[in-house]
């Protein structure tokens, strides 16, 4: 049995529902941001899949953007984690609940 | 052959991509992130992806698995007494992950015609540098200008986030 698109939308529909869990189950924001990457990798292994099988550029185009744009996610999340954890010394997502009552 | 890279990236990328998830130690999890996207860079190159596969490596396994490990040992967040987990939020988690697993497939098994036939009849198109240049400049020109102006205004915000306000203490 030879792989085809199929096995790799698999393997992308695989990957997001493990980062969907992270995020539902995980209380430490900084694996909770992990996973969120693991899930924006996921969508680029299904666009690349996609641009592959139907001989375009146009899904390789758009993962190029996607990582600039994580990039940049990525720099503006981790400094806003940092700015929390200066104010409330703690990124534990339980004890983040002062929006609750 | 290409068939048993295949079997092999996607082993490792899925079970690194558990470890992630599972793993209680932050360093620990921020490593198998590592490991993961080289497995996904493998499947990029077995996607004739060559280029994606180098800006894998370097842009996600080099800066932002650093900026993920410099944060951690920053905050010092490293979570080694992890309160454990109520079983609601497992299964619960479990069963909205499986969800939209078996959405995602079954969006493609029932969606009509996919395009799994070509499988191997499908010559790739050139993936190359001087291809990717051309698309840039030419056809993706203004998506190439939106995206450096939005990485200024990252950086700006970052400088903004991290910046001590004297004047607004008060405010908390």
């Amino acid at each position: 049995m030879t792989v085809d698109i199929n096995h790799y939308l698999v393997l992308s529909a695989v990957l997001f529902a493990i980062g969907f869990f992270g995020v539902l189950l995980r209380k430490n924001t900084l694996v909770i941001y992990m996973c969120l990457e693991l899930m924006l990798v996921a969508a680029t292994v299904a666009l690349v899949a996609f641009s592959r099988y139907n001989n375009t550029m146009d899904g390789n185009v758009f993962v190029f953007f996607i990582l600039t744009v994580a990039a940049a996610e990525v720099a503006v999340g981790l400094a806003i984690i940092v700015a929390l954890f200066r104010r409330r010394q703690t990124i534990q997502v339980e004890e983040l609940n002062s929006l609750k009552n | 052959m290409a068939d048993l890279f295949f079997y092999a990236f996607a082993t490792f990328t899925v079970v690194c991509a558990a470890a992630v998830v599972g793993l209680k130690n932050t360093v620990s999890a921020a490593l198998a992130l590592l490991l993961c996207l080289v497995g996904v860079a493998g499947i990029f190159i077995l996607l004739d992806a060559f280029l994606l596969a180098a800006l894998m490596v370097f842009v996600y396994a080099g800066a932002v698995v650093a900026l993920f490990l410099f944060i951690i040992m920053l905050l010092d967040a490293q979570g080694g007494e992890r309160k454990p987990f109520k079983k609601s939020a497992y299964v619960s988690g479990g069963l909205s992950a499986a969800l939209l697993m078996l959405m995602v497939v079954s969006a493609y098994k029932h969606g009509g015609q996919t395009t799994g036939e070509l499988a191997g009849t499908v010559t790739p198109v050139g993936a190359t540098l001087k291809n990717y240049g051309e698309q840039l400049f030419t056809t993706y020109l203004l998506p190439v200008q939106i995206v450096g102006f939005l990485l200024l205004i990252a950086m700006l915000g970052v400088i903004v986030l991290s910046k001590k306000f004297e004047g607004l203490e008060d405010i908390k």
